[in-house]
């Protein structure tokens, strides 16, 4: 499935004063592409998925998925939050069969199917433990496993590795990237890692400081396994540091 | 090395409840002193404190009869029905009214009407309106154990991640499955917790509405007691609605820990 975001615009009323956070977005991501949203904090990037995702409603403009207008919220688009959002009642495997149970899913096919992603991201071996025993890193793999064993077309990544330790974030930026190869779907992530961006992105899309608008969108021509320390790689970092800059810049001026 | 890890707990909480034990042992010794004193000195009228053997000994005698049973019989039976009934409508309100504004917005105006007046104050109300039978009583129960049941319902859902609730309908939970498969839940604790407090109210207005006509039922023993100035027999009854009241309040505990295993899995 592919994804179109057409002149979005979002604001926000609080206390009675207006104030921007979007300003006309358009983003086309195409069937299987994994396209990177990266601006400074408070550039609105969340805002965005999360009218992607159907929780917000654009305050003009539209987004379209496989060329239909999106209402809210839907099994079609899964989302993975920064602070993982597991139900803590649940098992782990219990999470990742949400879905499916939600849509009755025989339950030996089920258990094939939680096996199987569970397998994916390489928690087997905790299937019958509670979220509260988790680690961090644990919980995102559980989380991103919920999200992938409903086989939604479109995955909405909200800086999912952000509050992760550094070790951690390049080990499931890893697993992402190797996920991907293996069972692809259309991504939107959100995230304010540069290199995080050019490591996973088939294209980044810079944003303005707020309100939000697109700076640039940038193609990453480094093919499938990359090499964070290779002199390409550094390269992309640089411009898009570069670019970064620019917006925070703006923000302290 | 690992037999004094593992003995170490068990130790602890024997001593713990060995304290407990004591403490108990300690006061009834004392109660019995003072009884004894007072019978051996002529003070007051012993009539009026008799000693614990004495409480304890007229519980026995009841129970033996058959006639304690009856009395708790009719009591739980009050407590179980209006209790459950209660949190029945506390959990069919507060549920929508936790989680829908415009419901919220349509309840609790006349709950907090109705909240602060002593639900104590309603019970001749009850009675006028319904009668002195089981119904009233039952009623009664109900109408009291409703509002704090209600309260933390509404408290419950309303403080519910709504990053839980996105997660859901991102997964594609339709609205009844929301509500069975994600709001409930994630309110049962604190939901639990209240129904230890509606519980534990339950106890505390069944007696008095039994002292206003009724024939059974353990609040009925104490004002008989009163009435014949049967001492024992007003503090027994009074222990066993204790007993009652503790061991509700364990079951409820018990509950909350199967329910909510994933709070402290092993």
């Amino acid at each position: 499935m592919s994804i179109q975001v057409q002149g979005v615009s979002k604001s926000f009323t609080v206390g009675g004063t207006t104030h921007a956070a979007l300003t006309d977005v358009d983003i086309d991501v195409a069937e299987r592409e994994l396209i990177c949203i990266l601006g400074p904090s408070g550039c609105g990037k969340s805002t965005l998925l999360n009218i992607v995702a159907g929780f917000l409603p654009p305050t003009s403009g539209r987004v379209l998925v496989d060329g239909r207008a999106i209402s809210g919220p839907g099994a079609d688009r899964g989302v993975v939050f920064q602070e993982y959002v597991l139900f803590p009642w649940l098992t782990v495997a219990g999470n990742v069969a949400f879905g499916l149970e939600l849509k009755a899913v025989p339950s030996d096919e089920r258990m094939r199917i939680v096996r199987h992603y569970l397998t994916l991201v390489g928690l087997n071996a905790h299937a019958d433990k509670y979220p509260v025993q988790l680690s961090g890193g644990m919980k995102q793999r559980v989380a991103i496993a919920r999200a992938l064993a409903n086989d939604p077309a479109i995955v909405l990544m909200d800086e999912p590795f952000g509050a992760l330790d550094a070790q951690t974030r390049e080990v499931l930026q890893d697993e992402l990237s190797r996920i991907q190869s293996v069972e692809p779907k259309t991504i939107l992530f959100v995230t304010h890692s540069i290199r995080e961006a050019v490591y996973l992105a088939d294209r980044v899309v810079v944003m303005t400081s707020a309100p939000g608008r697109i700076k640039q969108v940038v193609p990453i021509k480094l093919g499938e396994l990359r090499d964070r320390f290779a002199a390409e790689f550094t390269q992309y970092e640089s411009e898009l540091t570069r670019l970064v800059k620019e917006e925070v810049a703006k923000v302290h001026e | 090395m690992m037999e004094w890890g593992l003995r170490g707990p068990t130790l602890a909480r024997r001593r713990a409840l060995g304290m407990r034990v004591g403490a108990i042992a300690l006061f009834l010794a004392s109660w019995a002193l003072v009884a004894g004193v007072v019978e051996a000195l002529g003070l007051v009228n012993p009539i009026f404190l008799p000693g614990p053997w004495l409480v304890i000994g007229k519980v026995v005698e009841l129970a033996l009869n058959g006639q304690l049973w009856a009395h708790v019989g009719a009591t739980l039976q009050r407590v179980a029905l209006g209790f459950s009934s209660g949190a029945v409508l506390a959990l069919a309100v507060g549920l929508p009214a936790g989680h829908f504004r415009s419901v919220r917005r349509a309840v609790e105006p006349v709950v907090e009407l109705l909240r602060p007046i002593p639900p104590l104050a309603m019970l001749p109300l009850f009675v006028v309106w319904i009668g002195i039978g089981e119904e009233s009583k039952v009623g009664f129960i109900t109408y009291a154990t409703f509002f704090p049941m209600f309260l933390t319902t509404v408290h419950a859902v309303r403080r519910i991640d709504p990053l839980l609730v996105r997660a859901a309908e991102s997964l594609g939970a339709r609205p009844r499955q929301l509500f069975f498969r994600v709001l409930l839940p994630a309110a049962l604790p604190e939901i639990l917790t209240g129904m230890r407090l509606g519980l534990a109210l339950s106890f505390f207005v069944i007696v008095i509405s039994e002292f206003i006509g009724a024939e059974h039922g353990l609040g009925y023993l104490i004002n008989d007691g009163r009435n014949f100035f049967l001492v024992p027999q007003m503090l027994g009854a009074a222990v066993v609605l204790g007993l009652l009241g503790y061991a509700g309040n364990a079951l409820v505990r018990l509950l909350e820990r199967r329910t909510l295993r994933w709070q402290h899995p092993a």
